[in-house]
């Protein structure tokens, strides 16, 4: 089945081209096709996670390389497939996701004038975020990125009618490309330096110190700034609320699922580039992220707008996992979140498909109209919520486990694990909100409650499934021991300062006593990548060993025990406050009125960023054009002032001068012809005189 | 004879001649002129001829002198006559047409 890897992205890129040419006179205006497409695509996918999952390997890898560009043999550019245990994971949330969300828009976009466009731009999406799971090297994984980018700018200004819309587009895709460019540079940083572009070219000149310190920090942050981008972080966080401004599916699928997901498998695929120093930058850039959106999200009022300020705390929470050194914990918080975020998404885009509004506070009592979607919604709200039992648990449970034991080792961070673990009971309270507003209590808005209905099967059998997947058990064991952290390229020696602490917390696959022992067990062979040949004594490293995985079970049994009763107070307080109204929202709004402002009007940074960046960038405009327009065009115009005076003393010169001499060459010929023409008299005689005369000449000439 | 007292014969002659050639305005008596500076030039061929070169050349060009005098005096005649016929005169006076 891997054989065929290749095709799962050709196979949605062919769709595509199908779709954009002859879509609309398909029969069904060509949706089957890209369904098909995405299916075989997901179809394979299973088929390749199963042989990985048969094979039980951390190391499994399967590296296909066929060059690409050859410039004349000194460089020669090589394109390839790379599937590893992350790869064949990613595969299989990235299909499952782009299959259900197509399933979901043959329902949600029907009857779209664009029907077929729409279906079209979901496969070139699908192929962009394939290629860029599948690719091999950082040049591949740009230009997938950028494809990325380029397609999420389609699908979210597809209602580009909307003047919203068109804005969101172009505000998500020129942000994403500031953050695109620091990853070009960190790209060129390291191509500059090791003149290699694969994974394992570069992690292997790391390995042989081509590029260390502080311009190694400097390549991983920016190759960090373009996960900021793409994933959503703190500061480049703006423009995923806005997208929501695209039809829910796209929601679901680019920003739930894969496109933001893509900055953090970008982050967890090149592991193993980064420094200390950067993963510190990393941590906090996810921390930072985290707090920042889920306070927003307690303020929101739009269904879409929770969900996407909530996502982009999720994603906050996966960065700041990976930068404590919790790589599966990252990755595996990046996976559940796929399944139960788009859930989330898909089933709003249900509520809103029902009652043709976006706003909370027009919600109310669907419950009763819309079981399906909402038995799905709260199953997805408790996984995000971090319910036990659910996959939201697991996974960050094993974050804030890392960033507790991060927290341990270095006790100058342990805000780190304060901010996830504050935010952690924001999340469940926001959460619950949400789900106490839309679908209990009393119908705000009879209107529209009286409309409202349960969506066609097309559109909750996906919410079915990927509620089924908001599970934990799905998840639990195998991805802790398939799903390791690489070894770190970072030779021994600046390795060593950092390298104990990442790497027992990665091993541990789950928190708990039921895995505990298999955390103790894993971590062993765990560490021995970072000290390899000149490493200590067999048994001093046991006993490191054994104290990391000590420290790192404890570790994660206190974060377990306090996340679950923080998520919990979060829950109860969402219920005091907007299930049994003990406490008024409105009075707490009210009494502190700075902050609820300060909250709803998102921190601000539309206006910071109105006011710095986009002031600033208009205000040096205005100083170019101004230049422009009195330097540069002053210029030109002295120039042409110059030539009109010069052209004007040519014009004399050549009038009088030029003229005069042609002029004064005609007068003298004039003059002489009518002086010489008096000689001509024409009378006989004349001339014979003038003979005479000139033989007499002659003669006294000759004589003296 | 000797050949100077021939040569101041023609000399002579030709001074006549251009005088008549200057001075008068009827087109015959220049005409006329004319002939005496080519008798005066026939004169010094046949001195030349017999004093100096020896040879019968220049009497010969002397009689070719003569029949071109003659050919000459015809067209030059018929020119008068079309020139009469024109203006009226005959004066060299009147015929100044290829004045500048």
């Amino acid at each position: 089945m891997i054989r065929y890897a290749h095709f799962i992205p050709l196979l949605p890129l062919a769709a595509y081209f199908i779709n954009i040419a002859v879509g609309r006179r398909l029969p069904r205006k060509g949706d089957w096709v890209s369904l098909g497409a995405i299916g075989i695509g997901l179809a394979i996918s299973i088929g390749i996670f199963h042989e990985v999952f048969q094979a039980y390997d951390p190391n499994f890898k399967y590296h296909v390389v066929f060059p690409w560009l050859d410039l004349g043999g000194r460089f020669v550019l090589k394109a390839g497939i790379l599937i590893d245990n992350v790869t064949a994971v990613m595969l299989v949330v990235v299909c499952t996701v782009s299959f259900l969300v197509h399933l979901f828009s043959v329902g949600y976009m029907h009857g779209d004038p664009r029907y077929s466009r729409f279906f079209a731009y979901l496969s070139i999406f699908s192929f962009s975020m394939l290629g860029l799971v599948l690719s091999d090297s950082f040049f591949f994984i740009y230009i997938f990125w950028e494809l990325v980018g380029l397609s999420s700018y389609l699908l979210i200004g597809f209602w580009f009618e909307k003047k919203s819309a068109a804005d969101a587009c172009k505000k998500a895709f020129v942000v994403n490309r500031v953050g695109d460019f620091g990853f070009l540079l960190g790209f060129l940083l390291l191509f500059a330096t090791t003149g290699v572009v694969g994974y394992d070219e570069v992690f292997q000149a790391i390995r042989e110190g081509k590029i260390e310190g502080t311009l190694l920090t400097l390549a991983g942050i920016g190759i960090f700034c373009g996960a900021i981008g793409k994933s959503a972080q703190f500061p480049l966080h703006v423009w995923l609320p806005d997208a929501m401004e695209g039809p829910t599916p796209v929601s679901a699928l680019i920003h739930a699922a894969t496109m933001v997901a893509a900055g953090v498998y970008l982050v967890g695929r090149v592991y193993p580039i980064f420094t200390p120093d950067a993963f510190l930058v990393i941590a906090y850039i996810g921390l930072i992220t985290l707090f920042i959106s889920a306070t927003i999200a307690l303020a929101a009022t739009d269904i879409k707008k929770v969900l996407a300020y909530s996502t982009c705390s999720q994603l906050g929470y996966m960065i700041m996992g990976l930068g404590v050194g919790g790589y599966t914990a990252g990755l595996a918080h990046l996976t559940t979140h796929a399944a139960f975020k788009a859930c989330l998404f898909l089933g709003s885009g249900s509520v809103i498909h029902a009652v043709h509004t976006q706003e909370i506070t027009e919600m109310g009592g669907l419950w009763k109209k819309m079981k399906i979607t909402a038995v799905t919604f709260i199953v997805a709200t408790l996984a995000i919520a971090g319910v036990p039992g659910f996959s939201g648990f697991y996974s960050k449970d094993m974050i804030l486990g890392a960033a507790l034991e991060f927290g341990m080792r270095n006790p100058q961070h342990i805000l780190l694990f304060a901010g996830a673990l504050f935010t952690a009971g924001l999340t469940a309270f926001y959460m619950f909100r949400l789900v106490i507003l839309t679908f209990f209590g009393k119908p705000r808005d009879h209107h529209k409650y009286d409309h409202a209905h349960e969506s066609p099967a097309n559109m909750w059998v996906p919410l079915v499934i990927l509620a089924g997947l908001s599970f934990s058990f799905w998840y639990s064991g195998w991805f802790g021991t398939l799903v390791q952290k690489p070894a770190s390229a970072i030779p021994v020696v600046s390795a060593a300062a950092h390298g104990g602490v990442p790497a027992a917390a990665a091993a541990h696959p789950a928190p708990g006593a039921t895995h505990g022992a298999a955390g103790v067990h894993e971590s062993a062979p765990q560490a021995k990548p970072h000290e390899p040949a000149s490493a200590p004594p067999a048994g001093e490293h046991g006993a490191e060993a054994s104290h990391d995985a000590h420290l790192a079970h404890t570790a994660h049994r206190y974060a377990m025990f306090s996340s679950v009763g923080v998520g919990t107070l979060g829950i109860a307080l969402a219920f005091v406050v907007y299930w049994f109204g003990w406490i008024d929202p409105e009075k707490v709004a009210s009494s502190c009125r700075p902050v609820h402002t300060f909250l709803r009007n998102k921190w601000y940074f539309d206006e910071l960023y109105e006011a710095t960046v986009i002031g600033g960038t208009k205000a040096l405009s205005r100083a170019m054009g101004w230049f422009d327009n009195n330097v540069v065009d002053g210029l030109v115009n002295l120039v042409a002032q110059i030539g009109v005076w010069v052209s004007w003393l040519i014009g004399k010169f050549d009038n009088y001068v030029v003229d005069g001499a042609v002029n004064g060459v005609a007068d003298v010929t004039i003059g002489s012809g009518s002086f010489f023409r008096r000689f001509q008299t024409g009378k006989l005689y004349h001339y014979v005189y003038v003979l005479a005369g000139g033989v007499i000449i002659i003669y006294l000439v000759k004589v003296f | 004879m000797s050949l100077e007292k021939l040569l101041v014969i023609s000399a002579a002659l030709f001074c006549c001649g251009l005088y008549a050639i200057l001075t008068r305005r009827n087109a015959v008596a220049v005409l006329m002129g004319v002939e005496l500076v080519l008798n005066a030039a026939s004169i010094n061929f046949v001195a030349f001829s017999h004093y100096v070169s020896r040879v019968i050349g220049g009497q010969i060009f002397a009689i070719f002198v003569i029949v071109l005098a003659a050919a000459e005096a015809a067209v030059a005649l018929a020119i008068f006559l079309r020139l009469y016929a024109t203006t009226g005169t005959v004066e060299v006076d009147t015929a100044d047409h290829l004045k500048g």
